[in-house]
C-alpha cells in the first residue's frame, strides 16, 4: 500500500445512480486532496457497463466484488466486502449513498473502524487542515449543524438528489477485481414485495397543497381537493392527519415525504419544525391559517390570515376565473 | 422466555425549540426533555414482547439525572429494570464513543436475546446506534422493523424499506431497530405507574463500565460540532390580513401571479 492510498477518496452505494452522484461530490474532494477517487461496485454479475460509467463519472479507480453470495444487499455481507476493500486500500474519505441500507452499513462499517460517521450530508467540504467537514439537519430539523469527523477514514452518508450527477467524459479508470471471504449471512430474507407505488409521486408534484388540523373532519378536505384540482396540484397532509386520523396514507415532514415544488400551499397547518423540515425547498411556500401568531407564517413568502373555509373557497372560484378553468 | 435490553434517549422536547434572533442558534436551554418518540416504541415493543413470550425488559439511558423521569416512565410502561450511565467523562460523546458505553454495559449485564432502540434518535437524527452496536457486539442486525414477533429461538420481523418492504428470520440474539409505525406506545396507569416507582435504577460510570476517560465523551469521539444554526429561512413573509377572505384571495392570487409562480 501507499501511501498516496491513504489519502484516497472511496465512494460506495448499491444504488447505483446515487454512485454517480457521489462520485461528483468525491471528485471535488480528491481533486482539493490531491488524492485518486475510487468507486466501489458490490454485487453479483456485476457489469462491465456500470464499471465504465464509474469511471466516465469521474472515478480513477473502480474496486469490484463480484461474488454471487452479494446478489442481494445483506448488510453483514456487504459490510465485509466493503472492509476488505478498506482494508487492502485504506482510504481518507469514504462517501456512502444515505438510502435506508446505505445508513444501516456505514455506521457498521465506522464502529468495526473505529472512527466517525456524519449521517445525511447535504454539504461536503474540507477544512484548512484538509479534514472532511459536513452540514446536516439536526433537532428534528430545526437546526443544521456543521460538523467535522477527525478520525481515518472520515465517513460521510450523502442522501439521493443531493449533488448532481457529474456529466461523463471519456476517462480512463483502472478497474480493480477483489476476493473476498464472505460470512454466511446470519439473517434470511423469506419475503420481499415491492411497495405500493402510488401512480405518481410526491416529490414530482410541482405544487402542493397540505393540510393540518385546522381541518375540522375528513369530509372537508373536499375544499383543498377543488383548489388543487384548479392548480393541477396534490394533496397531502401533515403527520398527525396521517398517522394518527389515517386521513391519507403519507405525509410531508421531516419522517415523511420531503417535497421541493414550484408553490406549496399549507392550509390549516401549524408549521412545526418537523413539517416545515419537510417543504424546506419549495420554491415559494403559502399558508392559510386563522391564527395569526402560528410559527408556519415565519417560513412563509405569502401567509393568509383568515378562515380557511371561507379562504379556500374564495381562492379556488378566482383561481378558476384568473386561470380559464 | 424472552429476555430485551431496550435502549432510549430522552431529548428535548423540538417542539419547544426557538432560535434565537440575534445568532441564529437554537435555544436549548431550559426546554422539558422527553423520551424520544421512536425509543418509546422500542419500549412498547419491548413490553409486547415479554407479555406474549414471557422474559424481562431492562431499559438502558446514558443521561444525567434528569434522565431518571424518563427511565421511571419505561418502567411504568413495563420494563422489569433499568441502567442510567452516568459520568462526566461521558458528555460529549459522539455515536462512535456512545455505542462504546453502550455495548460496554450490555455485555455487562448479559443473558439478552434481544437489543432493541429507535430507528433514530429525533434530535441528532444520526441513526447510527444500532447498527455500531451490531458491529461491536457481533451481532446480526435488523433495522428499520415494523413488526417483530419472536418464534422459538428466531426473530421474524417486517422491514420497512425504500422501494419495498422485507421480511425477515435470524437466530437470537439480535440488534433491532424499530420504525415509528412498530406500535402506539402505552399510557402507563396510575398503579403501573407506582409500582416503577420500587423497581431499581442502577447507575454506573466509566469506571463500572470498565472504559477508560479516553475511549468515552468527547475525547473518544470522532465526529466534533462546530457550529448549529437555524437553517436560513429566505422568505418573503408576506402577510396578508384584510377583511374579507375574498380580498385576501384576491391578493394572494395577484401576487403568485405577479411572481410567476400561477400562470
Amino acid at each position: 500500500m501507499s501511501a498516496t492510498d491513504s489519502q484516497g477518496v472511496i465512494v460506495y452505494s448499491e444504488n447505483h445512480n446515487l454512485l454517480l452522484e457521489l462520485l461528483g461530490a468525491g471528485r471535488r474532494l480528491a481533486d482539493k486532496l490531491g488524492t485518486q477517487l475510487s468507486a466501489v461496485l458490490i454485487g453479483s454479475k456485476v457489469t462491465e457497463e456500470r464499471q465504465k460509467e464509474a469511471v466516465k463519472h469521474g472515478a480513477d479507480r473502480v474496486y469490484v466484488v463480484d461474488e454471487p453470495r452479494l446478489k442481494t444487499f445483506d448488510v453483514e455481507t456487504c459490510g465485509a466486502a466493503l472492509l476488505t476493500v478498506l482494508k487492502a486500500y485504506a482510504s481518507k474519505v469514504l462517501l456512502i449513498g444515505a438510502t435506508k441500507r446505505g445508513k444501516e452499513l456505514a455506521p457498521r462499517v465506522a464502529a468495526v473502524l473505529e472512527t466517525g460517521c456524519m449521517t445525511d450530508c447535504i454539504t461536503l467540504d474540507l477544512d484548512g487542515e484538509g479534514r472532511l467537514t459536513a452540514k446536516r439537519m439536526t433537532y428534528g430539523g430545526s437546526a443544521i449543524a456543521e460538523v467535522v469527523c477527525l478520525k481515518k477514514p472520515q465517513i460521510a452518508t450523502v442522501p439521493p438528489k443531493t449533488f448532481e450527477k457529474p456529466t461523463p467524459s471519456d476517462r480512463t479508470g483502472e478497474v480493480i477485481p477483489l476476493r473476498v471471504a464472505l460470512p454466511e449471512p446470519k439473517v434470511k430474507v423469506v419475503e420481499r414485495r415491492q411497495k405500493q407505488q402510488a401512480a405518481f409521486r410526491i416529490e414530482d408534484a410541482p405544487v402542493v397543497v397540505g393540510c393540518g388540523r385546522g381541518f375540522k373532519k375528513k369530509e372537508d378536505v373536499k375544499l383543498l381537493e377543488e383548489l388543487a384540482e384548479v392548480l393541477d396540484a396534490r394533496v397531502s397532509c401533515t403527520r398527525p392527519l396521517a398517522a394518527d386520523y389515517h386521513w391519507m396514507q403519507e405525509w410531508i415532514g421531516l419522517s415523511g415525504h420531503k417535497i421541493r415544488p414550484k408553490l406549496y400551499i399549507a392550509v390549516g397547518i401549524s408549521g412545526t419544525i418537523q413539517h416545515v423540515a419537510g417543504i424546506r425547498d419549495a420554491q415559494t411556500i403559502v399558508a392559510v391559517n386563522a391564527d395569526e401568531e402560528t410559527p408556519i407564517f415565519n417560513a412563509v413568502d405569502y401567509g393568509v390570515v383568515g378562515d380557511l373555509y371561507k379562504v379556500v373557497p374564495a381562492l379556488t372560484k378566482l383561481l378558476k376565473e384568473k386561470l380559464r378553468k | 422466555m424472552v429476555n430485551v435490553i431496550v435502549l432510549i434517549k430522552d431529548i428535548v422536547d423540538l417542539t419547544e425549540i426557538k432560535v434565537d434572533p440575534s445568532t441564529q442558534r437554537p435555544i436549548l436551554a431550559g426546554l422539558s426533555r422527553k423520551i424520544s418518540d421512536v425509543d418509546k416504541r422500542a419500549v412498547e415493543a419491548a413490553v409486547q414482547l415479554k407479555e406474549k413470550n414471557g422474559g424481562r425488559v431492562v431499559v438502558v439511558s446514558l443521561g444525567d439525572d434528569k434522565t431518571r423521569t424518563a427511565l421511571r416512565e419505561a418502567l411504568a410502561m413495563g420494563g422489569d429494570e433499568a441502567y442510567l450511565l452516568k459520568d462526566p467523562a461521558f458528555e460529549g460523546s459522539d455515536t462512535l464513543a456512545t455505542a462504546r458505553i453502550l455495548a460496554a454495559t450490555i455485555e455487562k449485564i448479559g443473558n439478552y436475546d434481544l437489543i432493541l432502540c429507535g430507528e433514530m434518535t429525533l434530535d441528532s437524527l444520526s441513526a447510527q446506534v444500532g447498527p455500531r452496536l451490531g458491529a461491536l457486539l457481533g451481532l446480526p442486525q435488523v433495522t428499520y422493523a415494523r413488526k417483530l414477533e419472536v418464534k422459538g429461538d428466531m426473530l421474524v420481523a417486517e422491514r420497512d424499506l425504500e422501494e419495498e418492504d422485507e421480511v425477515v428470520e435470524v437466530p437470537l440474539p439480535v440488534v433491532v431497530t424499530v420504525t415509528r409505525e412498530v406500535n402506539e406506545p402505552r399510557i402507563p396507569a396510575l398503579m403501573s405507574i407506582m409500582r416503577a416507582s420500587r423497581k431499581t435504577i442502577t447507575e454506573w460510570g466509566g469506571e463500572a463500565l470498565g472504559l477508560s476517560a479516553d475511549e468515552v465523551g468527547a475525547i473518544g469521539s470522532a465526529v466534533r460540532v462546530l457550529e448549529v444554526k437555524a437553517p436560513p429561512m429566505e422568505r418573503k413573509r408576506t402577510i396578508i390580513k384584510v377583511e374579507t377572505e375574498e380580498e385576501a384571495a384576491r391578493s394572494l392570487v395577484e401576487r403568485l401571479i405577479k411572481d410567476g409562480v400561477v400562470k
